[in-house]
């Protein structure tokens, strides 16, 4: 993995990050993030409740700023980057897997699939579904790509929001607690299935947990308390 | 999904047709308000055109009259007035000077329908012991029948007039007894007085004119009120009967004589008509607000509803500017598609009006008027209000920290 460490996904110097600036509530929880992600890594994030999993994985995917430090992602510094150019760059790097699953409601399974290549493109065509269709297959969905979103279980949601996620290819692929709203089986299901994408494609996973079998069974585990790294670098 | 058409267009589509039921009770409030301002536009103008057509096919648009003979104040020493009031001449029958001029270069005038000399003065109708005070008209039956639309008033006879015809409403038939073919006598305040034969009796939709009006041929008149020559006033029609305060300074720069506009001598008339166009204004344009804030307020709890949605939709590279037209768009479809089903029911009104308000003899109690425009500026507005009373709600969604609609 030589190369991986040479053109890291992502690089983090750094980063704090504070809230209620400017009032008397100001606190700051993450105090210095320094964290490398490889190409093709299948990483964990675990660490208490309140220890700022969330946050740091909202910077590192762009929708929020750090107080301070440096975020590069595949070596494009994003600090000077306006909104719409980071809205360009999520889209086209950074994929999302909510805890809640979080389809959107009014479109077909297919069709969420191919919400993020809508969006950047501008109009529908056949490329896009053929693709979505494609992704669909591989979480095993293939039947269901003309159901309402709503109407498909929640292990079955998750499944798509995966797929979603990699719609637009991206080389990064963000989960916050993705099995924490599923039941024993689908989380299993729905992890194995997010391993096997990582190790098919190369793409770099990097994921929240509170479940320490499947954080046990990533290739790297990165433990963050009170706002710091305290276990997981790379030596 | 359409391919046709963008994302933005798709995702607000999508979004309508899933609150279908916030939809169908937003586009029905739409429509309804919608159609009450159509059918108010078509009964307001309905009412007015019909006053308007009523009251100017009976009288001259513009009216030339003699320069009026002043009477000064006296004085007894400069700058001093002694006598402060001074009270109008009696105004006797005078001739326009070179009428034949005037009535020529009128004739000549752009929007010019029709220029009628005329003789007129007061006149006592004598039949047996019976006598009316009326006014004598002294037409040429050919210009002056085209400014009063006399043919479509008359109930008796007709409108042509030789030197012994007289033409009279029909009031005074009925207070004279007259029928067609009988004799009037027509006696004037100078003493002259000539025998004429009933040929024509009118309906002027009005009981005094139809007392005080007779019509007879210019030359008859002229001499009856001593005008032998001359003409007391020239009548006008106009193409634009909104041009006649225009039309009526220009004729008077250009002879020197008294002109008067319709406009002028209907004043109150005028201000009445504007004060129910205002109050209809401001009825229309509270529905209007009404309506739009109607839309305004179902995006703003759509917003709130989908804030997930949003927030998602942003993390996955949807741009403010995508998030605030699907919003936008959202706006101007519930006004678009309100506003078409509001011209429809709009239309439906007026032709439910048109059947049921009926004259006792079956006739409209007055024309609607439904101008086509009326349903595409009604349409047109109506998107746009749409459009308008989703910038707040969609401004709200575009700013949306997708950070805090995910986590919240
Ligand atoms: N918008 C905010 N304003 C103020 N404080 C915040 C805000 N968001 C998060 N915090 C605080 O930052 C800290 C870290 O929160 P974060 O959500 O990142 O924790 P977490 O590790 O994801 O916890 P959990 O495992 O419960 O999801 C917490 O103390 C939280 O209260
Ligand atoms: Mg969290």
């Amino acid at each position: 993995m030589a190369d991986a460490i040479a053109v890291p996904v992502l690089a983090l110097k750094g980063v704090r990050k504070s809230y209620g600036i400017g009032t008397p509530v100001e606190t700051e929880v993450l105090h210095g993030i320094d964290l490398r992600l490889g190409r093709g890594e299948f990483c964990a994030l675990i660490g208490p409740s309140g220890s700022g999993k969330s946050t740091l994985l909202n910077i590192i995917g762009l929708l929020d700023r750090p107080t301070s430090g440096t975020l590069e992602i595949e070596g494009t510094t994003t600090g000077d980057l306006d909104d719409a150019a980071l809205t360009r760059l999520r889209g086209r790097s950074i994929g999302f897997v909510f805890q809640y699953h979080y389809l959107i409601t009014a479109f077909s399974a297919v069709e969420n699939v191919m919400m993020p290549l809508l969006v950047e493109r501008g109009r529908p065509d056949d490329v896009m579904r053929g693709k979505a269709e494609a992704l669909l297959a591989r979480v095993g969905l293939e039947r269901w790509k003309d159901s309402r979103a709503s109407h498909l279980s929640g292990g079955q949601q998750q499944r798509v929001a995966v797929a979603r996620a990699l719609a637009a290819d991206p080389v990064l692929v963000l989960a916050d607690e993705p099995t924490g709203n599923l039941d024993t089986k689908s989380a299993e299901g729905v992890f194995e299935l997010m391993r096997d994408v990582n190790r098919e494609r190369g793409t770099t996973f990097l994921l929240v947990t509170h479940n320490m079998a499947l954080a046990r069974s990533c290739d790297r585990t990165i433990e963050l308390v009170d706002g710091r790294v305290v276990a997981g670098q790379p030596a | 999904m359409n391919r046709l058409l963008p994302f933005e267009w798709i995702a607000a589509v999508r979004f309508l047709h899933e609150g279908r039921v916030q939809s169908a009770l937003i586009v029905s409030g739409v429509a309804i308000g919608v159609s009450v301002i159509v059918f108010m536009s078509a009964l307001l103008s309905g009412v007015q055109g019909n006053v308007i057509r009523r009251t100017l096919t009976a009288q001259a648009h513009v009216v030339v009259l003699p320069r009026e003979e002043l009477a000064r104040p006296l004085r007894d020493e400069p700058g001093r007035t002694a006598i402060a009031t001074v009270q109008r001449q009696a105004q006797r029958l005078r001739s326009i000077d070179q009428w034949q001029t005037v009535v020529e270069q009128t004739r000549a005038m752009p929007g010019v329908l029709a220029v009628s000399p005329v003789a007129a003065g007061p006149a006592y109708a004598i039949r047996g012991n019976a006598n009316k005070q009326v006014t004598l008209y002294g037409v040429d039956p050919a210009h002056h029948f085209r400014i009063v639309l006399l043919d479509d008033k008359i109930v008796a006879g007709g409108t042509a007039l030789t030197g012994g015809d007289i033409l009279v409403g029909t009031e005074l038939a009925t207070d004279l007894g007259l029928a067609l073919g009988d004799k009037l006598r027509i006696a004037t305040t100078g003493g002259l007085a000539a025998t004429l034969r009933v040929v024509g009796i009118f309906d002027l939709g009005n009981k005094g004119a139809n007392q005080r009006t007779t019509y007879v041929a210019l030359r008859t008149a002229q001499p009856l009120l001593g005008l032998t020559g001359g003409v007391s006033n020239i009548d006008i029609a106009l193409a634009d009967i909104y041009a006649a305060e225009t039309v009526a300074r220009s004729i008077a720069a250009r002879t020197g004589l008294e002109v008067d506009s319709w406009i002028k001598t209907n004043a109150q008339f005028f201000t009445a008509m504007n004060a129910q166009t205002l109050s209809s204004m401001i009825i229309r344009l509270s529905v209007a607000l009404s309506v739009a804030f109607g839309i305004a307020s179902v995006l703003v709890v759509s917003v709130v509803q989908r804030s997930k949605e949003i927030g998602i939709l942003r993390a996955m590279g949807t741009s403010r500017g995508q998030i605030l037209r699907v919003f936008l768009i959202q706006g101007g479809i519930v006004g678009l598609s309100g506003s078409v089903l509001g011209a429809a029911m709009g239309a439906g009104f007026v032709g439910l009006w048109r059947a049921t308000a009926l004259n006792p003899d079956g006739t409209p109690l007055f024309p609607l008027s439904v101008d086509p425009w009326l349903f595409l500026a009604a349409t047109v507005i109506a998107t746009l209000s749409g459009v308008v009373a989703a910038i707040t709600p969609a401004l709200r969604a575009a700013r949306l920290d997708p950070v805090v609609a995910i986590r919240g």
